[in-house]
Protein backbone atom coordinates (compact mmCIF):
# COMPACT_ATOMS: atom_id res chain seq x y z
CA UNK A 1 0.00 0.00 0.00
CA UNK A 2 2.92 2.63 0.74
CA UNK A 3 4.67 1.06 -1.96
CA UNK A 4 7.41 -0.28 0.29
CA UNK A 5 7.22 -2.73 3.47
CA UNK A 6 8.56 -6.13 2.43
CA UNK A 7 12.59 -6.83 2.33
CA UNK A 8 13.48 -3.36 3.46
CA UNK A 9 11.72 -4.00 6.75
CA UNK A 10 12.54 -7.81 7.38
CA UNK A 11 16.41 -7.56 6.53
CA UNK A 12 17.53 -5.15 9.56
CA UNK A 13 14.78 -6.75 11.76
CA UNK A 14 16.37 -10.32 11.15
CA UNK A 15 19.91 -8.31 11.25
CA UNK A 16 19.72 -6.91 14.27
CA UNK A 17 16.31 -7.63 16.13
CA UNK A 18 17.31 -11.44 16.11
CA UNK A 19 21.09 -11.16 15.25
CA UNK A 20 20.96 -13.33 12.14
CA UNK A 21 24.18 -12.91 9.48
CA UNK A 22 22.67 -10.33 7.24
CA UNK A 23 23.68 -13.04 4.01
CA UNK A 24 21.16 -15.57 5.67
CA UNK A 25 18.52 -12.75 6.37
CA UNK A 26 18.90 -11.19 2.69
CA UNK A 27 18.14 -14.50 1.68
CA UNK A 28 15.69 -14.94 4.17
CA UNK A 29 13.96 -11.30 3.08
CA UNK A 30 14.36 -12.11 -0.96
CA UNK A 31 12.45 -14.53 -1.16
CA UNK A 32 9.01 -13.02 0.93
CA UNK A 33 9.49 -10.05 -1.38
CA UNK A 34 8.60 -13.12 -3.98
CA UNK A 35 5.56 -14.11 -2.29
CA UNK A 36 3.94 -11.05 -1.76
CA UNK A 37 4.72 -9.11 -4.47
CA UNK A 38 3.33 -12.07 -6.37
CA UNK A 39 0.36 -12.32 -4.55
CA UNK A 40 -0.72 -8.40 -4.76
CA UNK A 41 0.29 -8.67 -8.62
CA UNK A 42 -2.46 -11.25 -9.19
CA UNK A 43 -5.32 -8.78 -7.89
CA UNK A 44 -3.79 -4.98 -9.44
CA UNK A 45 -2.92 -7.12 -12.87
CA UNK A 46 -6.39 -8.53 -12.83
CA UNK A 47 -8.04 -4.61 -11.70
CA UNK A 48 -6.57 -3.55 -14.92
CA UNK A 49 -4.10 -0.91 -13.01
CA UNK A 50 -0.87 -2.08 -13.67
CA UNK A 51 1.05 -1.57 -17.25
CA UNK A 52 2.03 -4.99 -18.11
CA UNK A 53 4.29 -3.00 -21.69
CA UNK A 54 5.97 -1.00 -19.08
CA UNK A 55 6.83 -3.64 -16.27
CA UNK A 56 7.88 -5.80 -19.11
CA UNK A 57 10.38 -3.97 -20.93
CA UNK A 58 11.55 -2.24 -17.72
CA UNK A 59 12.62 -6.15 -16.33
CA UNK A 60 15.23 -6.28 -18.66
CA UNK A 61 16.76 -3.34 -16.93
CA UNK A 62 15.97 -4.54 -13.10
CA UNK A 63 16.49 -8.24 -14.14
CA UNK A 64 20.46 -7.61 -15.40
CA UNK A 65 20.78 -5.01 -13.11
CA UNK A 66 19.66 -7.95 -9.93
CA UNK A 67 22.18 -10.35 -11.26
CA UNK A 68 24.72 -8.06 -11.18
CA UNK A 69 23.83 -7.10 -7.82
CA UNK A 70 23.58 -10.41 -6.07
CA UNK A 71 27.38 -11.31 -7.60
CA UNK A 72 28.11 -7.86 -5.81
CA UNK A 73 26.83 -9.04 -2.84
CA UNK A 74 28.70 -12.20 -2.88
CA UNK A 75 31.68 -10.50 -2.98
CA UNK A 76 31.27 -6.91 -0.80
CA UNK A 77 31.76 -7.10 2.85
CA UNK A 78 28.83 -7.28 5.20
CA UNK A 79 29.51 -4.13 6.65
CA UNK A 80 29.64 -2.95 3.44
CA UNK A 81 26.07 -4.20 2.64
CA UNK A 82 25.03 -2.94 5.80
CA UNK A 83 26.27 0.77 5.01
CA UNK A 84 23.99 0.67 1.64
CA UNK A 85 21.42 -0.64 3.14
CA UNK A 86 21.05 1.91 6.12
CA UNK A 87 21.43 4.83 3.01
CA UNK A 88 18.54 2.81 1.43
CA UNK A 89 16.36 2.94 4.58
CA UNK A 90 17.01 6.42 4.98
CA UNK A 91 15.44 7.27 1.72
CA UNK A 92 12.74 5.31 2.09
CA UNK A 93 11.63 6.65 5.08
CA UNK A 94 12.49 10.07 3.79
CA UNK A 95 9.84 8.80 1.05
CA UNK A 96 7.01 7.54 2.97
CA UNK A 97 7.01 10.75 4.69
CA UNK A 98 6.44 12.49 1.56
CA UNK A 99 3.68 13.55 0.29
CA UNK A 100 1.68 10.90 -2.18
CA UNK A 101 1.56 12.47 -5.74
CA UNK A 102 -1.75 13.26 -6.59
CA UNK A 103 -2.68 11.84 -10.12
CA UNK A 104 -3.12 14.64 -12.49
CA UNK A 105 -4.96 14.42 -15.43
CA UNK A 106 -2.88 13.75 -18.67
CA UNK A 107 -1.80 16.75 -19.96
CA UNK A 108 1.58 15.17 -21.91
CA UNK A 109 2.21 14.90 -25.59
CA UNK A 110 2.95 11.13 -26.57
CA UNK A 111 6.71 10.41 -26.61
CA UNK A 112 8.21 8.96 -29.81
CA UNK A 113 10.22 6.01 -27.71
CA UNK A 114 7.33 5.16 -25.84
CA UNK A 115 5.05 5.44 -29.01
CA UNK A 116 7.34 2.73 -30.53
CA UNK A 117 7.06 0.60 -27.43
CA UNK A 118 3.44 0.65 -27.51
CA UNK A 119 3.40 1.96 -23.64
CA UNK A 120 1.20 4.39 -23.59
CA UNK A 121 -2.17 2.83 -21.94
CA UNK A 122 -5.54 4.03 -19.99
CA UNK A 123 -6.37 2.88 -15.97
CA UNK A 124 -9.65 3.06 -13.98
CA UNK A 125 -10.48 6.02 -12.17
CA UNK A 126 -13.36 7.43 -10.25
CA UNK A 127 -14.49 9.03 -13.67
CA UNK A 128 -14.14 6.44 -16.19
CA UNK A 129 -10.65 5.12 -17.79
CA UNK A 130 -8.14 7.73 -18.08
CA UNK A 131 -5.38 7.11 -20.94
CA UNK A 132 -1.81 8.43 -20.39
CA UNK A 133 1.62 8.87 -22.19
CA UNK A 134 4.69 7.38 -20.76
CA UNK A 135 7.13 9.89 -20.91
CA UNK A 136 11.23 9.84 -20.64
CA UNK A 137 12.00 6.11 -21.50
CA UNK A 138 15.39 5.92 -21.40
CA UNK A 139 15.86 7.84 -17.75
CA UNK A 140 13.51 5.08 -16.65
CA UNK A 141 15.50 2.37 -17.80
CA UNK A 142 18.32 3.75 -16.36
CA UNK A 143 16.93 4.04 -13.12
CA UNK A 144 15.45 0.76 -13.13
CA UNK A 145 19.08 -0.98 -13.44
CA UNK A 146 19.97 0.92 -10.08
CA UNK A 147 16.78 -0.24 -8.60
CA UNK A 148 17.62 -3.70 -9.52
CA UNK A 149 20.87 -3.81 -8.99
CA UNK A 150 20.24 -2.55 -5.18
CA UNK A 151 17.70 -5.38 -5.09
CA UNK A 152 20.19 -8.02 -5.52
CA UNK A 153 22.49 -6.53 -3.16
CA UNK A 154 20.55 -6.10 -0.33
CA UNK A 155 17.39 -8.52 -0.86
CA UNK A 156 14.51 -5.94 -1.18
CA UNK A 157 12.34 -5.12 -4.10
CA UNK A 158 13.18 -1.95 -4.14
CA UNK A 159 9.56 -0.72 -4.82
CA UNK A 160 10.36 2.97 -3.24
CA UNK A 161 13.14 3.50 -6.57
CA UNK A 162 11.27 1.61 -8.80
CA UNK A 163 8.11 3.89 -8.16
CA UNK A 164 10.31 6.96 -8.10
CA UNK A 165 11.32 6.02 -11.68
CA UNK A 166 7.98 5.67 -12.99
CA UNK A 167 5.90 8.31 -11.07
CA UNK A 168 8.93 10.85 -11.72
CA UNK A 169 10.74 10.07 -14.27
CA UNK A 170 8.30 8.57 -17.12
CA UNK A 171 5.07 10.19 -15.82
CA UNK A 172 3.64 7.53 -14.76
CA UNK A 173 0.13 7.97 -12.68
CA UNK A 174 0.69 6.82 -9.04
CA UNK A 175 -1.88 4.21 -9.10
CA UNK A 176 0.05 2.75 -12.39
CA UNK A 177 3.64 3.00 -11.00
CA UNK A 178 2.82 1.32 -7.68
CA UNK A 179 1.38 -1.26 -9.17
CA UNK A 180 3.07 -2.09 -12.09
CA UNK A 181 6.39 -1.62 -9.82
CA UNK A 182 5.11 -4.83 -7.65
CA UNK A 183 4.53 -6.56 -10.92
CA UNK A 184 8.24 -6.35 -11.67
CA UNK A 185 9.26 -6.68 -8.09
CA UNK A 186 8.66 -10.96 -8.45
CA UNK A 187 11.08 -11.21 -11.38
CA UNK A 188 13.85 -8.67 -10.14
CA UNK A 189 13.66 -10.72 -7.33
CA UNK A 190 13.51 -14.18 -9.00
CA UNK A 191 16.68 -13.28 -10.95
CA UNK A 192 19.32 -12.91 -8.12
CA UNK A 193 17.36 -15.69 -6.16
CA UNK A 194 19.07 -17.83 -8.28
CA UNK A 195 22.28 -16.77 -7.56
CA UNK A 196 21.22 -16.52 -3.95
CA UNK A 197 20.05 -20.47 -3.88
CA UNK A 198 23.33 -21.60 -5.17
CA UNK A 199 25.44 -19.37 -2.52
CA UNK A 200 23.82 -21.16 0.05
CA UNK A 201 21.66 -17.93 1.35
CA UNK A 202 18.59 -19.26 1.41
CA UNK A 203 18.09 -21.57 4.86
CA UNK A 204 14.80 -23.07 4.81
CA UNK A 205 14.69 -23.55 8.68
CA UNK A 206 14.62 -18.87 8.27
CA UNK A 207 13.35 -18.89 4.93
CA UNK A 208 10.02 -20.70 6.35
CA UNK A 209 8.72 -18.62 8.63
CA UNK A 210 9.60 -15.20 7.38
CA UNK A 211 7.70 -16.15 3.98
CA UNK A 212 4.24 -17.26 5.74
CA UNK A 213 4.54 -14.01 8.07
CA UNK A 214 5.24 -11.67 5.09
CA UNK A 215 2.76 -13.18 3.26
CA UNK A 216 0.22 -13.52 5.88
CA UNK A 217 1.26 -10.13 7.37
CA UNK A 218 0.26 -8.79 3.62
CA UNK A 219 -3.01 -10.35 3.09
CA UNK A 220 -4.07 -8.74 6.16
CA UNK A 221 -2.31 -5.61 6.11
CA UNK A 222 -4.17 -4.52 3.05
CA UNK A 223 -7.43 -5.15 4.25
CA UNK A 224 -7.12 -3.35 7.60
CA UNK A 225 -5.20 -0.79 5.66
CA UNK A 226 -8.05 0.03 3.78
CA UNK A 227 -10.05 1.58 7.16
CA UNK A 228 -7.26 3.24 8.77
CA UNK A 229 -5.30 6.74 9.16
CA UNK A 230 -2.80 5.94 6.34
CA UNK A 231 -0.94 9.45 7.59
CA UNK A 232 -0.44 8.89 10.96
CA UNK A 233 0.80 5.39 10.05
CA UNK A 234 3.17 6.89 7.04
CA UNK A 235 4.75 8.97 9.88
CA UNK A 236 4.79 6.23 12.69
CA UNK A 237 6.11 3.91 9.86
CA UNK A 238 8.90 6.60 8.66
CA UNK A 239 10.04 7.23 12.06
CA UNK A 240 10.77 3.28 12.66
CA UNK A 241 13.14 2.99 9.40
CA UNK A 242 15.02 6.49 10.09
CA UNK A 243 15.75 4.48 13.38
CA UNK A 244 16.64 1.14 11.83
CA UNK A 245 18.81 3.07 8.89
CA UNK A 246 20.91 4.61 12.05
CA UNK A 247 21.21 1.60 13.55
CA UNK A 248 22.32 -0.28 10.27
CA UNK A 249 24.88 2.40 9.41
CA UNK A 250 26.15 2.59 12.94
CA UNK A 251 26.50 -1.44 12.79
CA UNK A 252 28.31 -1.73 8.99
CA UNK A 253 31.13 1.23 10.19
CA UNK A 254 31.53 -0.70 13.84
CA UNK A 255 31.52 -3.86 12.07
CA UNK A 256 29.29 -5.55 13.67
CA UNK A 257 27.46 -6.91 10.67
CA UNK B 1 -4.94 -13.08 -27.51
CA UNK B 2 -5.86 -9.75 -26.18
CA UNK B 3 -4.02 -7.48 -23.76
CA UNK B 4 -7.09 -7.87 -20.96
CA UNK B 5 -7.50 -11.76 -21.69
CA UNK B 6 -3.50 -12.42 -21.32
CA UNK B 7 -3.59 -9.73 -18.01
CA UNK B 8 -6.12 -12.29 -16.51
CA UNK B 9 -4.46 -15.32 -17.50
CA UNK B 10 -1.33 -14.12 -15.78
CA UNK B 11 -3.46 -12.99 -12.33
CA UNK B 12 -4.47 -16.77 -11.98
CA UNK B 13 -0.43 -18.01 -12.69
CA UNK B 14 0.74 -15.79 -10.35
CA UNK B 15 -2.32 -16.87 -7.67
CA UNK B 16 -1.50 -20.57 -8.03
CA UNK B 17 2.27 -20.20 -8.21
CA UNK B 18 1.93 -18.56 -4.92
CA UNK B 19 -0.59 -20.56 -3.17
CA UNK B 20 0.75 -23.94 -4.54
CA UNK B 21 4.30 -22.53 -2.96
CA UNK B 22 2.67 -21.63 0.28
CA UNK B 23 1.35 -25.08 0.40
CA UNK B 24 4.46 -26.81 0.49
CA UNK B 25 6.37 -24.34 2.47
CA UNK B 26 3.43 -25.10 5.32
CA UNK B 27 3.47 -28.81 4.59
CA UNK B 28 7.36 -28.71 5.13
CA UNK B 29 7.50 -26.64 8.15
CA UNK B 30 4.85 -29.18 9.38
CA UNK B 31 7.59 -31.99 9.25
CA UNK B 32 10.37 -30.00 9.86
CA UNK B 33 8.61 -28.54 13.41
CA UNK B 34 8.15 -31.91 14.47
CA UNK B 35 11.18 -33.23 13.43
CA UNK B 36 13.32 -30.69 14.95
CA UNK B 37 10.71 -28.18 16.86
CA UNK B 38 12.84 -28.35 20.03
CA UNK B 39 15.98 -27.52 19.06
CA UNK B 40 17.12 -23.88 18.87
CA UNK B 41 18.21 -22.60 15.66
CA UNK B 42 21.43 -20.50 14.98
CA UNK B 43 22.17 -18.01 12.39
CA UNK B 44 24.83 -15.99 13.77
CA UNK B 45 27.51 -16.89 11.53
CA UNK B 46 27.13 -17.47 8.01
CA UNK B 47 28.03 -20.69 7.05
CA UNK B 48 25.91 -21.62 3.93
CA UNK B 49 23.54 -24.33 2.96
CA UNK B 50 24.45 -28.34 1.96
CA UNK B 51 24.39 -28.75 -1.39
CA UNK B 52 21.63 -30.37 -1.17
CA UNK B 53 19.44 -27.16 -0.50
CA UNK B 54 21.95 -25.53 -2.81
CA UNK B 55 20.88 -27.24 -6.27
CA UNK B 56 18.13 -28.39 -8.04
CA UNK B 57 19.14 -32.27 -8.46
CA UNK B 58 19.67 -32.16 -4.55
CA UNK B 59 16.53 -31.03 -4.13
CA UNK B 60 14.91 -33.21 -6.15
CA UNK B 61 16.05 -36.12 -4.59
CA UNK B 62 14.20 -38.16 -2.37
CA UNK B 63 16.76 -38.15 0.22
CA UNK B 64 16.08 -35.00 0.64
CA UNK B 65 12.07 -35.44 0.39
CA UNK B 66 11.98 -36.63 3.12
CA UNK B 67 13.04 -33.92 5.40
CA UNK B 68 10.87 -30.89 6.14
CA UNK B 69 13.93 -28.34 5.23
CA UNK B 70 14.19 -29.90 2.07
CA UNK B 71 10.48 -29.87 1.14
CA UNK B 72 10.00 -26.14 2.41
CA UNK B 73 12.96 -25.34 0.15
CA UNK B 74 11.17 -27.07 -2.87
CA UNK B 75 8.64 -24.91 -2.01
CA UNK B 76 10.52 -22.16 -1.79
CA UNK B 77 12.26 -22.93 -5.04
CA UNK B 78 8.55 -23.25 -7.18
CA UNK B 79 8.00 -19.86 -5.48
CA UNK B 80 10.90 -18.34 -7.53
CA UNK B 81 10.04 -20.29 -10.26
CA UNK B 82 6.19 -18.71 -10.45
CA UNK B 83 7.74 -14.82 -12.18
CA UNK B 84 9.53 -17.29 -14.83
CA UNK B 85 6.57 -19.01 -15.53
CA UNK B 86 4.77 -15.89 -15.60
CA UNK B 87 7.64 -14.63 -18.36
CA UNK B 88 7.29 -17.72 -20.13
CA UNK B 89 3.82 -17.57 -20.55
CA UNK B 90 4.11 -14.18 -21.82
CA UNK B 91 6.31 -14.93 -24.38
CA UNK B 92 4.43 -17.65 -26.10
CA UNK B 93 1.65 -15.12 -25.91
CA UNK B 94 3.31 -12.09 -27.47
CA UNK B 95 5.02 -14.64 -30.27
CA UNK B 96 1.29 -15.88 -30.79
CA UNK B 97 0.12 -12.25 -31.37
CA UNK B 98 3.34 -11.65 -33.97
CA UNK B 99 4.42 -8.72 -31.09
CA UNK B 100 7.72 -9.31 -31.99
CA UNK B 101 8.89 -6.48 -30.09
CA UNK B 102 7.59 -7.96 -26.95
CA UNK B 103 8.36 -11.41 -27.75
CA UNK B 104 11.75 -10.14 -27.89
CA UNK B 105 11.36 -8.23 -24.39
CA UNK B 106 9.93 -11.60 -22.86
CA UNK B 107 12.24 -13.58 -24.44
CA UNK B 108 15.38 -11.53 -23.19
CA UNK B 109 14.13 -11.57 -19.51
CA UNK B 110 13.78 -15.05 -19.67
CA UNK B 111 17.01 -15.80 -20.74
CA UNK B 112 18.49 -13.90 -17.98
CA UNK B 113 16.73 -15.66 -14.96
CA UNK B 114 17.61 -18.89 -16.85
CA UNK B 115 21.27 -17.38 -17.05
CA UNK B 116 20.57 -16.54 -12.73
CA UNK B 117 19.63 -20.42 -12.62
CA UNK B 118 22.24 -22.19 -14.18
CA UNK B 119 24.43 -21.69 -11.54
CA UNK B 120 21.90 -23.67 -9.17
Amino acid sequence: MTGLGGGVIVVPVLAIALGVDLRYAIGASLVSVIATSSGAAAAFVREGYSNMRVGMFLEIATSLGAIFGAFLATRVPTAGIAIVFGAVLLYSGYASLGQTPSDAADTEKPDRVAGWLKLDSSYPTGHGMQTYHVQRVPLGFALMAIAGALSGLLGIGSGALKVLAMDRGMRLPFKVSSTTSNFMIGVTAAASAGIYLSRGYIDPGLAMPVMLGVLAGSLLGARVLMRSRIRLLRLVFGAVIVLMAVEMIYNGVTGKL
Amino acid sequence: MEDRRLEIIVSHLLRVGVGASALLVMAGATVYLSQHGAAVADYHGFHGEPAAYRTLSGLLSLETLHHGQGLIQLGLVLLIFTPMARVALTLMAFLGKRDWIYAAVSALVLATLLYSFMSA
